[in-house]
């Protein structure tokens, strides 16, 4: 401990202890609605963390991460679902009644077991994001191509959802808050906590993994393929190999992250596979700043937060101020704000306040050739 | 036979609406390589200038032509969301170039506003704005050049703007006053009647042909040669050709980039509103009717092949009839003892939502062997 505070790393510990202070103290503070939406967005800042991972490092805009997010809920939304469906006549979840089904459909099957969902939650929409991924990838298709196939994806996996009352209860979606795990309600308050203080653990442990991920070699191989991946392939690379894996890698923590939303908001339904909602997800990095996984954090927990609060006062206005952040984000505040506060933005503030000293630098060398010199 | 012709047009109609949305796309995203999400609103926007039209033309004054309402509606509509376009393309888009995924979230942006806008804002009121906008932008180009170019120019810009804006609020108030139901600001879908010559169908070969869909048909057949004789024939056409192939090399030819970025983005957008009057056409309108179609145009512009007409004629009718075959499960009709498993499949896929799962499921096997779609552009470039 001594020795950290002699390397002047007493900020980074004291900003750790403010985290897991915050976390532990957060139910004994916070009312059981806000501590519930504070999981809520927690959760959905697993999803931001992926995105930022193959958006902000790798150059990959995804705007169908709904569709993991939604099979994350649907996992195990089915496990809950069977486990307080066991002492039912039939043995089978209520909802099936209503269609006339009697008779459990085969997939439903393995979400029996606990194992087994814990690992579906993540491998699925890993698997899947791996396969449709490289079905994209090998082929070269990129950038916004890329971005038009996953939403299409996006919108297929919605109308399959939508469409199969029978198999997964269609537009009405899978309760949980009704069911049961450990003899608890899932509803109940005090199960809630125990979500909210999960959520706030593997936001934490999917933060120092994708920290380690982006850090080393493997790293610099994602912000090549972001920058130049023609250069990187002349160079020897493989990068569908490299987007393969990270696209596989969101998918599992969005599939994650839509397991702890599922479980703390109640109901899993197709509206998680909306177009609009998966879009939502990228402005969260976008405004926090991409490539800096803190922003992806920082963005989702605000940004939600300001639109429950925003809802709730002016429910008409949100769609203006949401409209108007994607584009003030792009135009004027492209790096996000984390990425400003790391970049030359409090320096040109200064600046132009007249506080700064200002330094000469060469000129930078831009993209299309033209010089552009800094001040 | 019939069941061949029936499916056909069933096929083609679909697909004409869908050419018909996507043909403004396929130019702003071929030839600018602007992805534009907010398209699907400029649809909407076309289809609402359907809406107040036809409430306009249901006045005492102008009610004995009624009928001719849609005839005018189509050149309203291209001009509203044409010049919205432009707003749009020099305000916000300009910045972007070399952005696509920058633009690509800014449009969302935009698109989410436009949708709240018309919720919000009463229809009267939006129509007299657009009134401004367009006489704002329409008037300098209509005064004579030489009252522009003196030294009292910035005054005449200012004039002609108040000139629109006074123009846009006795328009807003005129219609406020006199047709209550679009006085105020409403969430709710609004449907557009047909005019009486449109309704019902032609009976031909015991098929019944709707109306609409053959109206429909036309128009976008008419706005395809338009559009390929403007782009192969005329002099802006070729400019915008020429800028498209070799931007730097138009510009030290004398080619005003700038000006033919905007005329391209305008002409677009202006499709996308003539589509919205088709679109209206079909079903009611609502804030979320661009939605529907927005990922269904990018996949036609997909499939296609960017850049090049041909390649969207013929994917848009492809989903079309693909989407009308798996659909409307005509598999069963024509072949009604087949297996029981392959029937169940074909009876799974019969509906119009599962139809565009395995419509997109289709595409999306095509660009495995094609990946730059039907008709790639050819190149030498690294990034084609």
């Amino acid at each position: 401990m001594l020795q950290v505070l002699q390397q002047r790393r007493w900020p980074l510990v004291l900003f750790w202890v403010l985290i897991v202070a915050a976390v532990v103290a957060a139910p004994a503070v916070l009312p059981v609605f806000r501590l519930n939406l504070l999981g809520r967005f927690l959760a959905l800042a697993i999803v931001a963390l992926g995105i930022d991972l193959i958006w902000g490092f790798t150059g990959l805009l995804s705007l169908g991460q709904g569709i993991f997010f939604a099979l994350g809920g649907y996992a195990i939304a089915m496990y809950l679902q069977m486990n307080s469906s066991a002492d039912l006549p039939n043995g089978i979840p209520e909802f099936f009644g209503l269609y006339g089904v009697d008779q459990l459909p085969g997939f439903w099957e393995p979400f029996h077991s606990p194992v087994f969902t814990l690992i579906a939650i993540w491998l699925i929409p890993a698997v899947l994001a791996a396969v449709l991924g490289n079905l994209v990838f090998r082929n070269r298709i990129k950038g916004v191509y890329f971005s038009i196939l996953t939403q299409a994806a996006l919108l297929v996996f919605f109308n399959f959802f939508n469409g199969q009352q029978k198999l997964i209860n269609g537009t009405n979606g899978l309760k949980t808050d009704v069911t049961q795990l450990f003899g608890q309600l899932v509803g109940s308050p005090e199960m809630q906590r125990v979500f909210f203080w999960l959520t706030a653990v593997v936001v934490i442990l999917a933060w120092l993994f994708l920290r380690w991920v982006v850090r080393g070699r493997f790293g610099d191989v994602l912000i090549a393929i972001r920058d130049d991946e023609p250069r990187l392939r002349f160079a020897g690379y493989n990068p569908t190999l490299f987007k393969t894996i990270v696209f596989a890698i969101a998918g599992g923590l969005a599939g994650i992250g839509g397991a702890l939303y599922t479980v703390q908001s109640g109901i899993v339904s197709p509206q998680f596979m909306t177009v609009p909602f998966s879009i939502e997800m990228v402005i969260w990095v976008a405004v926090g700043g991409r490539g800096t996984l803190v922003g992806a954090i920082l963005g989702a927990v605000l940004i939600n937060y300001a639109k429950s609060l925003v809802s709730e006062a002016m429910p008409q206005s949100w769609l203006f101020i949401q409209g108007g952040l994607f584009i003030l984000v792009v135009t004027a505040l492209p790096e996000g704000v984390i990425g400003w506060f790391r970049g030359e933005g409090p320096g040109n503030w200064l600046n132009r306040l007249g506080i700064a000293r200002r330094s000469t630098t060469y000129p930078r060398l831009d993209r299309e050739g033209q010089e552009e010199v800094q001040p | 036979m019939q069941l061949l012709l029936e499916s056909l047009f069933n096929g083609v109609a679909i697909g004409s609406v869908l050419l018909m949305a996507a043909l403004g796309l396929a130019i702003v995203f071929g030839l600018m390589g602007v992805i534009n999400l907010a398209h699907g609103e400029l649809i909407m926007l076309g289809a609402y200038t359907t809406y107040v039209v036809q409430l306009i033309f249901k006045l005492p004054a102008l009610q004995p032509v009624y009928n001719t309402y849609v005839l005018v509606a189509i050149p309203l509509a291209f001009i509203v969301s044409g010049v919205v376009g432009v707003l749009l393309e020099r305000t916000v888009i300009r910045r972007l170039y070399g952005n696509p995924l920058e633009t690509l979230l800014a449009t969302w942006g935009v698109s989410l506003i436009l949708q709240q806008f018309v919720r919000s804002v009463p229809l009267a009121h939006a129509a007299g704005l657009m009134l401004t906008l367009v006489l704002g932008f329409g008037l300098p180009l209509l005064l004579p050049q030489k009252l522009l170019a003196g030294p009292r120019r910035r005054l005449m810009c200012a004039g002609s703007w108040a000139v629109s804006a006074l123009g846009g609020v006795l328009l807003a108030g005129g219609l406020a006053a006199q047709i209550s139901r679009i006085a105020r600001a409403t969430s709710r879908n609004v449907d557009v009647t047909a005019p009486k010559w449109m309704r019902g169908g032609i009976d031909y070969f015991d098929i019944t042909f709707p109306v609409p869909r053959l109206v429909i048909i036309v128009i976008t057949v008419v706005a395809v040669v338009g559009v390929t004789w403007f782009l192969n024939r005329s002099v802006w056409g070729m400019r915008i050709r020429a800028v498209t192939q070799n931007r730097s090399m138009s510009d030290c030819l004398g080619i005003p980039t700038e000006t033919v970025d905007v005329l391209t983005f305008g002409i677009g957008s202006g499709l996308a509103g003539v589509a919205g009057v088709a679109v209206s056409l079909l079903g009611s309108v609502g804030p979320n009717v661009g939605g529907s179609y927005i990922v269904g145009c990018f996949m036609v512009v997909v499939l296609g092949g960017v850049g090049n007409l041909l390649g969207t004629v013929l994917a848009s009718f492809a989903i079309g009839l693909l989407t009308d075959l798996i659909g409307a499960g005509r598999l069963l009709t024509v072949w009604p003892d087949m297996p029981t498993p392959l029937a169940d499949v074909v009876n799974f896929f019969a509906t119009t939502s599962m139809a565009q799962v395995m419509v997109f499921a289709l595409i999306v096997v095509f660009l495995q062997f094609r990946p730059a779609g039907l008709f790639p552009q050819k190149g030498r470039m690294v990034e084609a």
